[in-house]
């Protein structure tokens, strides 16, 4: 047997098959180490370091960065330190932009993949082709062409004024709402996608089963079939929230200094020497802290669901 | 007794296939009536029409004299047993039960309680807290079963709620299901393809074939008097013989058989010609003399209480005999020779 090649080992026996498959996982640990804990781990070392004038950091341990994003010291650093709100209420803002952009994308997601999922099977493909083919165009110009819509001589405006709905252009630009819907915008297929694989495995006799038994169509949708495609929700939601809470595109182009978010926060302290790096560091940790935190609550509150 | 459905020359065409060939059916209150009928004969169809989730393309069905042709499925005072179940992955096997209940606005306490005697009826009261995927196939079929019958329907339709089940959990669930269609009073509409089933459990059956109802009776009805050579053929066994009519009169008919010997017999049609006859293996007698004909016996097959015998007669066409295996049998030799009497109400000559 020692002598075997390896690839006349019935997959399925136990030890020929961790014999093959040990090294074919080295790629993958090699991108998890790569892609993902090297750069955690330099990030929470940066966000403990002194901030270099130039940019860059100084080899030298520091509580600096945490230090100015929870405490006011002062102008000149010299007064007793009170809470510091500039930085959470950036953060909170973000978190309610997030928010209204993912439930935009559920809203709108929702019954669209609701659609492809009930299509004849042949043609859901198509459907979802079309789906993303304006994502195959950069992000970047995707965003300033929202805002050349949706700006006050913007097509948006002038055909509303044509048909005497409005005398003089909403002002859209600037705007949370213009935020919400940047960020609504760049990351829709992200929460069509997973709810269509969810609906596109729901079974419609539960439906037909629930009708069956006095269900009405609303009930229904409220009783059986969300809870079953919930877990496509679930995905949906975070796979939109995630990235619209770090999100800086859509902020910087499409809203003010009153719509700064978290990630042109960031975005900032890494540009030229006005920037701070270890800062920078310190306010992604605190932000991947808060989100790992959320996770974990709604993991373990469905785990505990799951099991009464 | 009233009708629970009238069913008036039903259509349905899905596309440019017709599933339904315009089918009329009376069921009673508190009846329980079989469809019965081979793979693809349309019967969930039918079932599917009744229940409402599928639309009838032409003629009408009346539910308790009303039509029920606008009524959405929640509007039907129907409860389905699925053919596979439907049920609700999320919930516990008590939550499924109670679901109806909930719907029709029962409270909670009550609600629980009555999903528990439906449980405890199916004999599943220790599952109530599991999810049905943690169920085997028979012990879902009868959740599904306790589920339907929750919420007392007026009708309540299964579609072969018993085919997941080995062959002693089906015998005693038949038993039980007649006993509780007669204890509720409710119209039980039964779909299955197994005649044994069918023939057991129904007051009057269906047989269906290819989207057209071939005949419909008592079990009694069905087999010892078969309108047609499908209804002949699929309910039990059959030798069925192309005979000569001699003469036909008032329901008796006298035909030739292949040996040349005439036999009176009732008769499914009143024209002369060559029909087809139709003789059970169970009512042929094997004598030593001659008989209504003579044949050579080609194979016997041991079938425990029976032995079936594979004869061919002297005509040339085959025949099947049945005889009990009792411990006085002697067992006939391959290649014996041997005379076939046909006892009374044996034959029957049908229509086609
Ligand atoms: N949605 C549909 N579209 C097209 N044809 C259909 C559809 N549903 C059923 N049919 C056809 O209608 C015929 C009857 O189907 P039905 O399901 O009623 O059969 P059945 O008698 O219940 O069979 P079984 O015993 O296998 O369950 C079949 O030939 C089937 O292929
Ligand atoms: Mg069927």
């Amino acid at each position: 047997m020692a002598g075997m090649v390896p690839d006349q080992t019935p997959a399925t026996s136990g030890d020929g098959y961790r014999r093959v498959v040990g090294p074919l996982l080295l790629p993958t640990w090699a991108m998890i180490g790569i892609f993902l804990v090297v750069p955690v781990a330099l990030m929470a070392v940066y966000s403990f370091l002194t901030k270099e004038f130039r940019g860059g950091v100084d080899w030298q341990f520091s509580l600096a960065a945490y230090d100015q994003f929870f405490l006011n010291r002062g102008l000149f650093g010299d007064e007793p330190p009170v809470m510091e709100w500039t930085y959470i209420t950036i953060f909170w803002r973000s978190i309610w932009q997030a928010a209204v952009a993912t439930a935009l994308c559920l809203a709108i997601g929702f019954p669209t993949a609701w659609f492809i999922a009930t299509r004849p099977a042949n043609t859901r493909g198509i459907w979802l082709f079309l789906i993303t083919i304006p994502y195959w165009v950069n992000l970047l110009i995707r965003t300033v062409s929202l805002k050349f819509l949706i700006r006050d001589n913007g097509p948006l405006n002038e055909a509303l004024m044509g048909a005497g709905l409005i005398d003089g252009p909403l002002p859209l630009v600037n705007t949370n709402l213009a935020v919400q819907l940047g960020l609504f915008y760049s990351y829709l297929p992200f929460m069509v996608l997973p709810v269509y694989a969810a609906v596109e495995r729901y079974n419609f006799a539960y439906s037909e089963a629930a009708a069956d038994l006095y269900a009405s169509r609303w009930v229904t949708l409220r009783e059986i079939v969300l809870p079953i495609v919930k877990p496509g929700i679930v995905a949906g939601c975070l796979l939109v929230f995630i990235p619209s809470l770090g999100a800086f595109l859509a902020p910087d182009l499409l809203g003010g200094a009153k719509t700064f978010m978290i990630g042109s926060l960031i975005d900032e302290q890494f540009k030229g020497s006005l920037g701070n790096w270890p800062f920078g560091a310190a306010v992604s940790m605190i932000l991947m802290t808060l989100v790992m935190i959320a996770l974990l609550v709604y993991a373990r509150s469905t785990a505990k669901g799951g099991a009464a | 007794m009233s009708d629970a459905i009238d069913i008036r020359r039903v259509v349905k065409r899905y596309g440019t296939f017709t599933a339904l060939h315009g089918v009329s059916l009376t069921i009673r209150d508190n009846e329980f009536f079989t469809l019965l009928g081979p793979s693809g004969c349309g019967k969930t169809t039918l079932l599917r029409m009744i229940a409402g989730f599928e639309d009838v393309t032409q003629g009408e069905i009346l539910l308790f004299g009303q039509n029920i042709a606008g009524l959405e499925p929640d509007h039907r005072p129907v409860n389905t047993v699925f053919q596979n179940y439907a049920l609700f992955p999320h919930m516990s096997v008590l939550d499924n039960v109670a679901f109806g209940l909930k719907m029709k606005g029962m409270a909670a306490g009550p609600r629980r309680a009555r999903a528990g005697k439906m449980l405890e009826m199916v004999h599943l009261s220790a599952f109530a807290d599991r999810l049905p995927a943690q169920l085997s196939g028979g012990q879902q079929q009868r959740v599904a079963l306790a589920r339907a019958l929750a919420p007392e329907p007026r009708v309540l339709l299964l579609d072969e709620p018993l085919s997941a089940l080995d062959l002693k959990l089906r015998q005693a669930m038949r038993v039980e299901l007649k006993q509780l269609q007669e204890d509720t009073g409710i119209t039980f509409i039964f779909v299955t393809h197994d005649q044994e089933e069918a023939l057991t459990m129904s007051d009057r059956i269906a047989v269906m074939s290819a989207g057209h109802v071939q005949q419909i009776g008592s079990a009694r009805d069905i087999y010892e008097a078969p309108v047609n050579r499908f209804v002949a053929d699929f309910i039990g066994e059959t030798n069925l013989l192309e005979v000569e009519v001699a003469s036909v009169q008032a329901g008796m008919a006298r035909v030739v058989l292949p040996g040349g010997q005439q036999v009176t017999c009732p008769s499914a049609t009143d024209t002369l010609g060559r029909h087809a006859l139709s003789i059970r293996p169970e009512r042929l007698s094997l004598i030593a003399a001659e008989g209504d004909m003579t044949a050579t016996v080609e194979r016997v097959v041991y079938l425990g209480t029976d032995l079936q015998l594979l004869m061919r007669l002297d005509g040339g066409a085959d025949m099947q005999v049945r005889i009990q295996n009792s411990a006085r049998t002697d067992v006939p030799q391959i290649g014996a020779r041997l005379g076939l009497r046909i006892e009374e109400g044996a034959a029957r000559l049908l229509a086609d």
